[in-house]
């Protein structure tokens, strides 16, 4: 019997920008985490990954709204709570999120010590800088970081160690869930594989239950998670375990993304990659029926007008098209013999 | 029998030193490298390890420390601003970052007009110039009509990129310098643009040195493949070779640090 | 464009600080139009006339008379004209006089005068009244009756023939006049300064003024810190190396003491606004060709910069195409604060004595300088001094208003 840590149905949030206009950034989108797993989401720039982030963390800031849905956080449904309520009780105890370029958001001019020290006298009254520094000091150890670190200020830091410092403070508080949005986009292999390994070390040695990790390279992703979502324009097209997703993808705009693949193993170099013509669609006015139609090369006439249902693949996989897995895979192939 | 290949651009024990005393950085250390006509080739290294330096000793944009170039045999001259221009007729390039490559004060219009005056066209009929922009927009699937008269910034970062490969195609230099064109790009429109670029090259039938921090890119794109540590190349040869192969350590660090779809991606190695 | 002036006009800063300049401009512009006198005119005979409306007492004989019963008008009048000395004499008789002190309020005009006329009696004598003091008292006592007396006051003209006097009008206590009827009256808000001249129309021709020298000044020193910043940044080099050498021999010699010595050399006569301006504008070019040339530098290594010259186009062009676009919103904010800081110089200038030469047109340094040599702060005359600080401190204020407002929107990291 697995808990589930996190549960997101149908949630949809949108942006009202300075203009009064909106933008759909997440549409109905559901999602589960069970205790001890992982949770991939995929997408190109812009489809929403970051939104949906902050908005299944209960984090309505303007510009950002919530619309409608339930959250359920380890039990607690947060949906519907005031946001300064959810920062004080939820952020970081239940969820923690680690930012894009969290790590050059941190101010210059304090030093990494003081950044735990804000966080943990937040959330507890009583407790004496002493005490903090120790604690901070065996966090560190455990993950594998020099404590010097705390008394450096994140300019004298590389980019990987100010990372891995980042994402060490942010479960600080043992949070029951931790999403990394995309943690390892500015580093250097080997910065990115170190951070990699830490929040594997995370998640095995129990400091957090589930992650959910955001990043447009698969590879990477395929690597680090269990499950794999693959957004588009704000919505789910696709779910299922990674390696289904990466070897045998059945929605067009996910078979797409993993033709796009690239990496150094033989026979690579013989591989055409597919390329996915035209752009998203703007999401101030997203379209009506498949977001994708636009670009999607097997578009019917009824794709553009009605609310396209997901579909089971079985073993909790789900796609959002019109036309059942076995056409689609029917077509794949039908592809592969003509190349 | 292969007809001989011509030498277009070669580099002889080129070193570059930034700043004085002890902030001194060795950027670029000895290195020699031949490029021959039609080849793609790529650079590799973290970053930090001189790429972009050499790439712009290369495309004449900064002076070497030390060593020499050679354009088509002879030695490079580029003294003077209508020796440069010739130059650069020849020889092009791509950055790293799509938002900062543009000037955020001209419109697309100005980018592509740009490059059919250098290439002579100054004086074309307005409807010529504007047949030749659509062309070259629509080599790389983006339509004149909808661009014409916007800025750059109201593009996608892929747009960007593609549109910088429409100013190659439009200029048709025999040597393309590509820095890092993909790694700011998200990985779908990465395959478009590697596509559009190779495409090109066929086209017209131009060198490309592909800079890339991603090893598997550099796999992909080219024929010959130059590792690339602090400065200086540690290992090169035919890309099969080197990344089927790798004798130096860094190359094999730099593949193992990558994560793979079909290999186990070992992470006790670091 | 559009777009970033709206944001401009969306920060709350600029947009103070803009109405606040607005105003001064349009006062500047406005006021000469109403009131066309030539600034430095005097009309006054005297010094330092107080703020208020000056009705001309001439006219006001031949203005009809109209007569209004208004309650309280006597005692006001007489206890406008009974001074505090007259008032402590007074006290002093009536205390010798055995009246308790406390029981005397000598603030109280009428209760005064009421005890007074009661109990004076020119006789009496107290110990250690002299005569002298005797005669005072009764001599005060006869203003006092005077004061209450209700008889007319009578105007007289020589006649031309007998040469005696001969009445023309009387004016009864209960006569009042419409000031509207009165030909000649001028309104001084700001009374007259040292000179005899109106202090608000000497303001704003001051104001027009100081702009103007701020206007210059900054235009100078920008336009030189500008090109210099331009060219040394972009170029680099040995370019760079000589301009650097030169703008450090400013930095190290404060401008303000350049200033001095090139305006005391330059002499007081040759010394116009204009040239006082070009002074300032030649003294503080500084800082704006080091933030300009630093802004340059980090822009010269952008991508967009290589691209233009791959793409063939010269120093000239790249340097007007492609590096000032991006640096011109910071120096539009530069020239805002070279205005307000020329306006500053000025006025410290002219304190000083080493202004504009005095004969043609006010500044408010000017102004100022006049207004401490007469010594208006020790006398109190605060209208002559305190609307000049007033005004200065106003423009500094609504020029860093709006440069403030102007960075949030310009600078990224300002930005929310
Ligand atoms: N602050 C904002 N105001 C308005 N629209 C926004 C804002 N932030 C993001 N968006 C829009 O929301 C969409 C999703 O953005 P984001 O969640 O950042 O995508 P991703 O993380 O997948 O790149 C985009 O179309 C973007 O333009
Ligand atoms: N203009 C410069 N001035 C001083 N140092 C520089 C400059 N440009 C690059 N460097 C230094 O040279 C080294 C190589 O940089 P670069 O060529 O940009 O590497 P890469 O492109 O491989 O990331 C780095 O250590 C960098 O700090
Ligand atoms: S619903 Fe239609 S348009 Fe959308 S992905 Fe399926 S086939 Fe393509
Ligand atoms: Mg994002
Ligand atoms: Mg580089």
């Amino acid at each position: 019997m697995t808990t589930t840590m996190l549960e997101v149905n149908e949630l949809s949030t949108k942006y009202i920008t300075r203009f009064r206009e909106d933008v759909y950034a997440v549409d109905k989108v559901s999602l589960k985490v069970e205790e001890g797993k992982s949770l991939g989401i995929a997408g190109e720039s812009g489809c929403g990954k970051s939104t949906l982030a902050l908005s299944l963390m209960g984090y309505y800031f303007p510009p950002l709204h919530y619309t409608s849905g339930d959250i359920i956080i380890n039990g607690k449904n947060i949906s519907g709570l005031n946001p300064d309520h959810v920062r004080k009780t939820i952020l970081g105890k239940e969820i923690a999120y680690i930012p894009q370029a969290a790590m050059n958001a941190l101010n210059p001019t304090r030093k990494i010590i003081h950044f735990i020290e804000d966080v943990i006298l937040e959330h507890e009254m009583y407790v004496n800088k002493k005490d903090i520094y120790e604690r901070a000091k065996k966090l560190f150890e455990t993950l594998g970081l020099p404590p010097e670190v705390l008394q450096r200020y994140p300019v004298e830091l590389s980019g990987g160690m100010k990372q891995r410092t980042v994402i060490a403070i942010s479960v600080l508080l043992l949070p029951k869930v931790l999403i990394a949005d995309e943690p390892s986009s500015a580093l250097d292999v080997t910065s990115q594989k170190m951070v990699i390994k830490m929040l594997k070390h995370l998640m095995e040695a129990g400091f957090i239950s589930s992650m959910i990790f955001i990043t447009h390279e698969l590879p990477l992703l395929y690597n680090v998670v269990d499950d794999i979502m693959v957004m588009y324009a704000g919505q789910i097209v696709e779910k299922g375990t990674s390696h289904e997703m990466v070897f045998d993808p059945i929605h067009p705009y996910s078979k797409g993304l993993m033709g796009s693949i690239i990496v150094p193993e033989e026979g690579l170099r013989d591989v055409k990659l597919t390329a996915i013509p035209g752009v998203p669609p703007n999401l101030k006015k997203p379209p009506a029926g498949c977001r994708f139609a636009e670009r999607c090369k097997f578009v019917r006439p009824e794709c553009r007008v009605i609310s396209v249902p997901y579909r089971e693949a079985g073993n909790g996989r789900v796609y959002r098209c019109i036309i059942p897995e076995a056409e689609l895979r029917e077509a794949y192939s039908r592809e592969e013999r003509t190349k | 029998m292969t007809r001989e290949k011509k030498l277009y651009l070669s580099a002889k024990g080129v070193t570059k030193i930034f700043g004085l005393g002890r902030q001194k950085t060795l950027a670029v250390d000895n290195v020699d490298i031949d490029l021959y006509e039609g080849e793609v080739v790529s650079i590799v290294g973290e970053s930090g390890s001189g790429k972009t330096t050499l790439s712009k000793i290369l495309l004449g944009l900064i002076s070497q420390t030390e060593g020499e170039i050679f354009f088509q045999g002879v030695k490079r001259d580029i003294n003077s601003h209508a020796k440069k221009r010739e130059y650069w007729k020849n020889i092009q390039a791509i950055f790293q970052d799509p938002f900062s490559s543009y000037n955020i004060f001209n419109k697309i219009d100005t980018v592509l007009l740009d490059c059919i005056n250098m290439r002579g066209g100054r004086y074309f009929p307005r409807e010529k110039k504007i047949e030749m922009m659509t062309e070259a927009c629509s080599f790389v699937n983006l339509k004149f009509e909808e661009l014409t008269n916007k800025y750059p910034f109201e593009l996608s970062g892929g747009q960007m990129q593609r549109l910088m490969i429409a100013r190659i195609f439009l200029l048709q230099p025999k040597i393309l310098l590509a820095d890092e064109p993909t790694s700011m790009i998200d990985a779908c429109s990465r395959a478009t643009i590697l596509d559009e670029l190779m495409h090109l090259r066929k086209e017209i039938g131009m060198t490309i040195i592909f800079i890339t921090h991603d090893i598997g890119l550099a796999y992909y794109v080219s024929d010959k493949v130059y590792i690339m540590e602090k400065g200086r190349f540690v290992e090169s040869g035919s890309a099969d070779e080197v990344i089927l192969t790798p004798r130096h350590d860094y190359t094999k660090r730099l593949l193992s640090d990558v994560p793979k779809i079909h290999e186990e991606w070992d992470l006790s190695t670091v | 464009m559009k777009h970033t002036l709206q944001q401009i006009f969306r920060s709350p800063n600029f947009v103070v600080g803009f109405s606040i300049f607005a105003v001064i401009i349009l006062t500047v512009l406005i006021y000469p139009m109403l009131i066309p006198d030539p600034p430095l005119k005097i009309i006054a005979q005297g010094t330092f006339f107080e703020p208020g409306i000056y009705v001309n007492t001439y006219d006001t004989f031949s203005a009809p008379a109209y007569t209004l019963k208004l309650e309280g008008a006597d005692s006001k009048r007489i206890a406008s004209k009974l001074n505090d000395e007259d008032r402590l004499a007074m006290q002093k008789w009536l205390v010798g006089f055995g009246i308790p002190e406390n029981e005397i309020d000598i603030q109280n005009t009428e209760a005064l005068l009421d005890l007074w006329n009661t109990n004076f009696d020119p006789s009496k004598r107290f110990q250690g009244m002299t005569n002298a003091d005797r005669n005072y008292y009764i001599r005060l006592n006869n203003s006092v009756q005077g004061l209450l007396s209700t008889a007319p006051a009578i105007i007289a003209a020589t006649d031309e023939t007998t040469g005696g006097l001969v009445e023309t009008d009387r004016v009864q206590q209960s006569d009042y006049i419409n000031v509207s009827q009165v030909s000649n009256v001028r309104i001084l808000p700001l009374g007259t300064d040292n000179f005899g001249r109106d202090v608000l129309t000497e303001l704003v021709a001051a104001t027009r003024v100081s702009l103007m020298i701020g206007f210059v000044a900054g235009f100078v020193a920008t336009l030189i810190g500008l090109v210099l910043g331009l060219v040394s940044g972009y170029v680099g080099g040995w370019v760079d190396d000589g301009i650097m050498f030169i703008t450090n021999i400013f930095t190290v010699i404060p401008s303000f003491v350049l200033l001095i010595l090139i305006s005391f050399s330059i002499g007081q006569d040759k010394r116009g606004a204009f040239t006082i301006a070009t002074v300032i504008g030649f003294t503080s070019w500084v800082w704006t060709a080091r933030a300009v040339r630093s802004q340059v530098i980090s822009l010269r290594n952008r991508d967009h910069v290589n691209l233009s010259k791959l793409s063939g186009h010269s120093i000239f062009y790249i340097i007007v195409n492609d590096i000032l676009p991006y640096i011109a919103s910071y120096v539009v904010m530069a020239f805002i604060l070279q205005i307000s800081s020329g306006i500053l110089a000025e006025a410290g200038l002219s304190i000083l004595g080493l202004g504009p030469r005095t004969t043609e047109v006010p500044t408010l340094g000017l102004m100022m300088n006049w207004a401490m040599i007469y010594q208006a702060h020790i006398l109190g005359k605060w209208w002559a001094y305190f609307p000049v600080i007033i005004t200065i401190a106003l423009i500094a204020f609504s020029m860093n208003l709006m440069n403030t407002g102007m960075d949030q929107v310009f600078n990224p990291a300002l930005r929310d």
